[in-house]
């Protein structure tokens, strides 16, 4: 796509997203050797054109639910660094007040119905809150993003059954990073193109390149649109590649299982260099612009981990609060 | 006070409930045909779209469930027989139980789960199952097991008002009963255990379809000079420990009927708690008269063997009485 078709603040916007996630992760990953951060850590590097480019599509009244690797979809819908550090750490002033952590990390007021640590299960939930916009006249549009695994889980199935057959406005969006866990996708499912699964739910399987965030977007506003029109439900598989582990700190016990030069050439197709060449090719961004956001960004990160190492733990007291709204 | 069917006053239930808030919907299988009579009607009344007929794919229209709760609304999903819980496991157990404790109270999870469960006749261990015991060891479910009439119109109208995930258990065998039922506004508020049957030389704790054969118990017993009581607790969560401590402080002697399994049951979980809180009110230990450890059977006559009847429940009752 022509980024020069877009409006300059628009595509800074993206570069900025882009960038808060990939640093946002990688600090987090740095964070986790050095101890401290407890649980564990999934991290997207590699993948931040999905989460931004989709995101980039959708009104903050949209709805969507993430995955156990879900902190950029989280950051891409306005999740703000502070609360999310400090929840990563566990502490009193996170999203979760500490109950959720890296895995979990939900802001219910943006929209996001959810992180989830079983894979697939946030593919219904993202159904029914499109069910739920559907009682409202299709106002809002609800995007379930998940990986390619769990394509491979009934709730993915049972879910495009039930959106086709309903019209309901929901987008299922497969973020396919070349790895469920430690087993290639070739190895764990059917169809080369988890995008040709739509075809059996009758509804539109586009292919996107991932790494392009301009690409992803339009296939997400395309959705957006059908959505809002009542036409139904889309699956967009977005093909990009998971540069680090499945888990933060897994060389410790699974050793290699990938091709280091399969890795290299993936990073040689990094999204963000990918888009700073488009942006400058537009004659109307600069280098120095997208440095100055860099530093931004940076500023920022630290600022958040700042935050969060300075904040309280939760009171053991609070350990049973939250369990019910009402008893 | 009028009497009407145990099924006619759940189909009462959700349609006041459905009257009362726009945000309630019904979904599950069949539920516009209403096929065991529960959900009968509703779709000429409330229309199509809030009374929606799934695809059987307990964890597509389960999770979808969840979804739609926390997106505004608050759905009744009919899930037909207990044992098919099995099937949505995840949207339940790790969904809808735990996603308002793991954001830190932020998810809203307005939603009921109705399921016909227990033991109606030779329809073999997946149709027979009681299953709520499995979710007292979930932590942030509800679960609610009417034995009447009355009970069941006023927790289910409750359930349905209540922002936590309910689960809702019909016994088969209760749906041919009829029992009193109030005119008008009648919500039983969750937590609220009854005395079924006041008495003062034993109780006989007793959860869903074991409450009449508990009343038939005391019955035949009163005969013969033993007083019981019968003590419904009508929620399993949250449970009216008071209640029930009250009951076994005016009685000392406690037979739990319950027809799930003897071992992680509900009667265990029962007694565990009146051993820890009540202790000293006990003259005898507590019995408990449950189904047998193993499947449910198909035969006839196997089931018969399998499962808590009066007999038992008198013979546990006298052993503690003599």
């Amino acid at each position: 796509m022509d980024a020069s078709a877009f409006p300059k603040e628009q595509l800074l916007g993206m570069y900025r997203m882009m960038t808060k996630i990939r640093r946002f992760e990688e600090t987090v990953r740095d964070l986790f050797f050095q101890g401290q951060i407890p649980g564990f850590v999934h991290v997207s590097i590699g993948e931040e054109a999905v989460p931004t480019g989709v995101c980039a599509a959708l009104s903050p009244a949209d709805y969507i639910t993430t995955t156990h690797r879900g902190h950029g979809h989280m950051l891409a819908k306005g999740g703000e660094l502070r609360p999310m550090m400090a929840e990563i750490f566990g502490r009193r002033t996170g999203y979760c007040k500490g109950k959720g952590g890296s895995m979990h990390i939900v802001s219910y007021e943006l929209g996001i119905l959810g992180a989830n640590g079983i894979v697939g299960a946030g593919i219904p939930i993202a159904t029914g809150a499109a069910l739920a916009s559907s009682f409202r006249n299709n106002e809002a549009v609800a995007v379930s993003f998940f990986g390619d695994g769990a394509s491979n889980e009934g709730t993915f199935h049972e879910s495009l059954n039930l959106a086709s057959l309903w019209r309901l406005p929901a987008i299922y969006v497969c973020q396919n990073n070349a790895y469920a866990e430690f087993t290639p996708t070739s190895e764990s499912t059917s169809v080369k193109d988890i995008a040709v699964r739509a075809a059996g739910y009758n509804m539109p399987g586009i292919i996107v390149d991932g790494n392009d965030v301009l690409a992803v977007h339009e296939a997400a506003r395309v959705a957006v649109a059908r959505a809002l029109r009542g036409e139904g439900p889309t699956l967009i598989e977005a093909k990009t590649y998971r540069w680090e582990g499945h888990v933060v700190g897994e060389q410790a016990f699974v050793g290699e299982y990938r091709d280091p030069n399969e890795v290299e050439a993936a990073k040689r197709r990094c999204p963000i260099v990918l888009f700073a060449q488009q942006l400058q090719e537009t004659g109307f961004i600069e280098a120095a612009e997208l440095e100055r956001v860099r530093a931004e960004v940076e500023r920022d990160v630290q600022d958040a981990v700042a935050f969060a190492q300075s904040s309280p733990f939760p009171d053991v007291a609070e350990a049973t609060q939250d369990v019910f709204a009402s008893t | 006070m009028r009497e009407i069917g145990f099924i006619e006053a759940i189909n009462e239930a959700l349609a006041e409930e459905m009257e009362r808030d726009p945000a309630v919907f019904v979904m599950g299988e069949d539920v516009r045909l209403g096929a065991f009579g529960a959900t009968r009607g509703l779709v000429e009344r409330f229309g199509a779209q809030r009374v929606r007929n799934t695809p059987i794919s307990e964890a597509g229209f389960a999770g979808a469930g969840v979804g739609a709760a926390m997106a505004g609304m608050r759905p009744v999903v009919e899930i037909e027989f207990a044992s098919f819980f099995y099937c949505c496991w995840d949207q339940i157990c790790n969904q809808a139980g735990k996603l308002r404790y793991m954001s830190g109270g932020q998810a809203r999870m307005p939603i009921t789960f109705r399921c016909v469960f227990g033991a109606m006749g030779s329809a073999a261990a997946q149709h027979s199952e009681v299953v709520y015991p499995q979710f007292l060891a979930a932590p942030g479910l509800k679960i609610v097991v009417p034995s009447d009439a009355g009970d069941v119109k006023g927790l289910l109208k409750a359930a349905i008002r209540d922002d936590d995930p309910v689960l809702f258990f019909e016994h088969g065998r209760l749906g041919f009963t009829r029992g009193p039922v109030p005119e008008g506004e009648h919500v039983i508020p969750l937590g609220t255990g009854a005395v079924k049957r006041p008495g003062t030389d034993v109780t006989i704790v007793a959860i869903g379809a074991m409450v009449p054969k508990a009343l038939t118990v005391a019955d035949e017993l009163a005969a013969e000079g033993i007083s019981v009581e019968v003590f419904d607790p009508r929620t399993l969560v949250p449970l009216d420990e008071e209640g029930l401590l009250a009951s076994v402080a005016r009685t000392g002697r406690v037979v739990i009927a319950d027809e799930g399994h003897l071992r992680g049951g509900a009667a265990g979980d029962l007694a565990a708690i009146i051993i820890d809180k009540g202790f000293d009110s006990l003259n005898a230990p507590i019995k408990r008269v449950t189904a047998l450890d193993t499947p449910i059977p198909f035969s006839p006559p196997l089931e018969e063997f399998v499962l808590p009847n009066e007999a038992k429940i008198k013979a546990a009752v006298l052993e503690i009485t003599a």
